[in-house]
């Protein structure tokens, strides 16, 4: 499921990150923020009072603020890790 | 430039870096919790233990030597002894945050390989405890290959320790070349920062989570804006209620000068200069001091403690929604504050359409200097009563007077979005810090300093075109028994005559018309210029000069021009500084009188219809 659908607060791991709807400079940020496949993500807060507003989530121990088209971009899995990454 | 070693302190934004600069150098610098803070150079003194002076840089914070922002490659190039004005420095000091390894160690690594002598500061170790993470610093150097010390920067831990590892890092630098220079990508460094931050850690407890349970209710979407919400309403109040007594004192100061003034000198001009220009023109701006105060007061604090992200987060929708980042809010919340230091913080956004039109609506946020603009006039014309539990009807003027400016401003990004600014919308990407309990040491730094530039201001700006409008207004004389007023004779008022031709429309009088032009070099030399008019025009009733300059208003304005005095100064680009550092991050004089431009036309048709409309309600 997408990082939009996740419910708030399950732990989950990224699964895949499509990296061509995102601007190079975007990408880039998001891969600092310590985003990549494998890395645990929980969603923590929806932004917005119509649900349109950012998504805040950690990413390992890091929290981050993103918009939704980011998020729509991230493929994420819930269950236990695989430690490949 | 100095002959000093030069020492650069870098690090991820929210690792604590400007704390540690500070702590170090005991530099009289701003805190600040978002990133961004960090835009210019910032570079200090400081003594080793043998007494050797060293001279070392605060570089702006960035996450990787791939910069997305003016500021972020500031900090590549200095790094890489590629910035102009600045050598290669001699040593790094690598900031990361403890409680945040994985991340920032990355980084870390990609500083290590480039060969530069360096040593790792594991900052705010205290908060890590706090999260229930305790790490091995002497693993972590081990794994590193250079020396890592334990800090906390706000409690000034492990300075001492960091000093004398920065002094055998020099002495024994002398063309010595990291063996682990070797270069690694992207994904590599990461892979290695995260086993080297799991090898470092020897307990993880999870705790309760301060952050994580202020955030439940920070964040929320509807009890995090009542929140947000509340504090800014809470803010304007207590701008008026704090601030009565010290006001009091203030003016009683003022007052007992002037009657000095007047009692040791006889009625002639110097009187009248000291009197009517200096004292009068001066104190009726100084006299806000308190308010200003109480304001930046706020500013700090929310900037401090974290809270100013989550803001931004909780505006993020909006701000999508008129095609701003959400990024552009903290240059806009600190326009709150100043415009200057907003429009200069636009610089970590990086697309520069979003960039620009941030800059083109920054002076739509309300600044402090028009706080005594809007102090005066509600003082006079708005009752000072309750309107509800605990709401003075004044605060909430004031409220609304920074909302229509919020409001103004979306407009104008929106229409702007749409005409010169056209093209996609930047996103909005951030990391949110952790709360943070700031030290009282540096919001009372921040507050001395804001006192500091507020009353050079009124030294400078305001008592300059304090004393050129008295000098304009006192002459040529008017006769003594030609029955025309002081001010219509002078040549100043013959200026606001022509002037008034145009903003009689919307309610100016003559008066007004005189204060807006000096009141361009600072908004709120148009108080101070309204206390030197009034001020000259009651020669002839003595009794008068005991008066505030809202009684002289409240005689001489009816509602609607006060009203549209206030909905003028929401929009007007009344300020000299703002249109400087407009040209200056624009490159150019285009934008600047683009600004200039729009919000004068903004400010006279609000102006016109706030008039027209109270004219029309009968509340004239």
């Amino acid at each position: 499921m997408r990082l939009t659908d996740l419910p708030l607060r399950q732990p989950a791991y990224v699964d895949l990150i499509d990296w061509n709807a995102l601007s190079a400079s975007d990408g880039q940020r998001l891969r600092e923020f310590g985003l990549c496949e494998g890395a645990s993500v929980e969603a923590l807060h929806h932004g917005g009072l119509l649900g349109r507003g950012p998504i805040a989530c950690k990413v390992g121990r890091m929290t981050i603020a993103m918009r939704r088209n980011h998020a729509a971009a991230i493929t994420v899995r819930t269950g236990p890790q695989d430690e490949a990454a | 430039m100095t002959g000093l070693p030069l020492i650069a302190l870098v690090g991820n934004p929210n690792a604590g870096k400007s704390a540690l600069f500070n702590a170090l150098t005991g530099a009289r610098q701003k805190l600040g919790n978002y990133p961004g803070v960090t835009v210019e150079r910032k570079a200090g003194r400081l003594s080793l233990s043998d007494g050797r002076p060293i001279e070392l840089v605060d570089l702006p914070g960035t996450y990787s030597l791939s910069p997305t922002s003016p500021d972020e490659q500031v900090t590549r190039d200095v790094i890489l002894g590629r910035q102009q004005g600045e050598r290669l420095p001699d040593a790094l000091v690598v900031v990361v945050d403890a409680s945040n390894l994985d991340n920032h160690l990355r980084f870390a690594l990609e500083l290590i390989g480039l060969g530069l002598p360096t040593v790792v500061a594991l900052n705010m170790v205290d908060l890590a405890t706090r999260d229930g993470l305790e790490l091995d610093a002497a693993v972590l150097s081990r794994e590193l290959g250079v020396p890592v010390i334990s800090t906390v920067a706000v409690r000034k831990r492990g300075l001492d320790h960091l000093r004398a590892e920065l002094e055998s890092l020099l002495d024994g630098s002398g063309g010595m070349v990291r063996a682990s220079a070797e270069q690694r990508d992207f994904d590599g460094l990461r892979r290695e920062a995260r086993r080297i931050a799991r090898a470092a850690i020897v307990r993880e407890t999870p705790s309760r989570r301060l952050t994580a349970a202020v955030d439940r209710v920070a964040l929320h979407p509807v009890a995090g804006l009542i929140l947000l919400l509340a504090l800014l309403f809470v803010m304007f109040q207590a701008v008026y209620a704090w601030s009565e007594a010290p006001i009091a004192m203030i003016e009683g100061v003022f007052e007992a000068a002037s009657n000095a003034v007047a009692a040791e000198l006889p009625d002639g001009l110097l009187r009248s200069f000291l009197v009517d220009g200096v004292l009068n023109g001066v104190g009726s701006v100084v006299v806000f001091l308190p308010q200003i105060l109480i304001l930046f007061f706020f500013i700090l604090m929310l900037e401090a403690t974290g809270y100013m992200v989550r803001a931004a987060f909780l505006m993020d929708g909006l701000m999508a929604r008129v095609g701003l980042s959400g990024r552009a809010f903290i240059p806009l919340l600190s326009s709150f504050a100043c415009a200057v230091p907003g429009i200069m913080a636009t610089r970590t956004i990086a697309d520069p359409k979003d960039r620009l039109t941030t800059i083109l609506i920054a002076p739509l946020m309300t600044c402090s200097a028009r706080l005594p603009v809007y102090a005066v006039i509600i003082g006079a014309f708005i009752p000072a009563r309750t309107v509800a539990l605990g709401i003075g009807l004044q605060g909430l003027v004031l409220f609304c007077l920074y909302i229509s400016g919020i409001a103004g401003a979306m407009l104008a990004a929106l229409v702007l979005r749409r005409t010169v600014t056209k093209g996609a919308s930047g996103g909005f990407l951030m990391e949110m810090p952790k709360y943070q309990w700031p030290r009282p040491q540096d919001i009372l730094l921040g507050l001395w300093q804001r006192a500091v530039i507020f009353l050079k201001r009124a030294g400078t700006i305001i008592f300059t075109s304090t004393v050129i409008l008295w000098l304009l207004l006192s002459f040529p004389k008017a006769p003594d028994n030609g029955g025309i007023s002081q001010v219509n004779y002078s040549v100043a008022g013959r200026i606001a005559n022509g002037l008034n031709l145009v903003l009689e429309p919307i309610g100016f009088n003559r008066d007004i018309s005189l204060a807006l032009i000096p009141a361009m070099a600072a908004r709120e030399v148009a108080v101070s210029a309204l206390a030197t008019v009034y001020s000259l025009d009651s020669k002839e009733d003595e009794a008068k000069l005991e008066r505030s300059l809202g009684e002289r208003l409240k005689d001489h304005w009816p509602l609607p021009t006060a009203l549209a005095f206030l909905a003028w100064f929401v929009f007007a680009p009344q300020c000299i500084s703002t249109i400087a550092v407009t040209r200056r991050e624009t490159n150019g004089w285009k934008w600047p009188l683009f600004m200039i431009g729009y919000l004068f036309v903004l400010a006279y048709a609000a102006a016109g219809l706030t008039y027209w409309t109270a004219t029309a309600l009968g509340l004239g």
